[in-house]
């Protein structure tokens, strides 16, 4: 079923940028599609990623159609103190996800 | 759910007939269902809400020729600074051509860092991607880029 990768590094200095790479597995079913019988292929995609750190929303997507298979996102943010990031995924016919990551800022 | 035998003897006729007009069967069926320049100017006008939109500070990297549409590798980034006071507060990318206008919207806020977001796409047909930057300011900031693709995604037909 659905699963998610998390690249975060496990240490860093205060103050410094640092990336964060997701990946959840997904179809992404875009709801333009049809079947051979004509019928439209249903949209079951992911509508949003949200990633918090030690609660507070630090980072946050909405997804449309045109995101590939597998949603794969990458961003930055700064390294002020140990933590927590907790990644979640919402989107179409109930989908939700969650993940999380630990940091340690020295 | 089950058809009747002679509906599905009818849709078959339909679509013969179809193709018929068409004169050719493509392998892949690439529909009409496709966002308009005048589609992609309104979702832009949603974001920007009419406000000027300049260009310069961001920087869109995406392959000028894509072999696969399925997955395009695409980074944005906005050369400005990440201060509480003076900062990019969101990244929005759209396309031309594909069903539907809106590729992604990305929040960010001055912990970010830098301003620099990276995603797979879809793209169905060879078009122009645009991302545009808010910034605390409340201006707008904007890249485009021309892609060309050789296989079409998002519509093509289950086989």
């Amino acid at each position: 079923m659905a699963s998610a990768l998390i690249n975060v590094p496990a240490k860093a200095r205060r103050g410094d940028i640092i990336e964060i790479k997701t990946l959840m597995s997904h179809v992404m079913e875009t709801g333009y599609r049809h079947m051979a019988s004509g019928e439209l292929v249903p949209r079951d995609i992911i509508t949003s990623f949200t990633c918090r750190f030690n609660g507070a929303e630090i980072f946050r997507a909405d997804l449309f159609p045109a995101i590939a298979a597998n949603p794969f996102i990458t961003f930055f943010t700064t390294a002020t103190e140990s933590g927590k990031f907790e990644f979640e995924w919402g989107g179409d016919q109930g989908f939700s996800e969650t993940a999380s990551a630990s940091i340690t800022v020295e | 759910m089950q058809q009747p035998s002679h509906s599905s003897r009818r849709q078959f006729l339909g679509l013969a007939g179809g193709a018929a007009v068409l004169g050719t069967i493509p392998v892949v069926t690439v529909h009409p269902a496709e966002a308009t320049p005048a589609m992609l100017a309104s979702a832009i006008q949603q974001v920007t809400g009419g406000a000027a939109v300049r260009t310069g500070k961001v920087k869109l990297d995406i392959p000028p020729l894509v072999e696969n549409g399925n997955t395009v590798p695409m980074t944005v980034s906005v050369n400005h600074p990440m201060a509480p006071e003076d900062h990019v507060r969101s990244i929005h990318v759209f396309n031309e051509k594909n069903p539907q206008a809106n590729i992604a919207n990305f929040h960010l806020g001055p912990h970010s860092g830098r301003a620099q977001v990276s995603t797979r796409i879809r793209l169905a047909d060879s078009q122009k991607i645009v991302a545009i930057a808010r910034l605390s300011d409340g201006s707008f900031w904007s890249a485009s880029v021309d892609v060309v693709v050789t296989l079409a995604a998002c519509t093509e037909d289950v086989i």
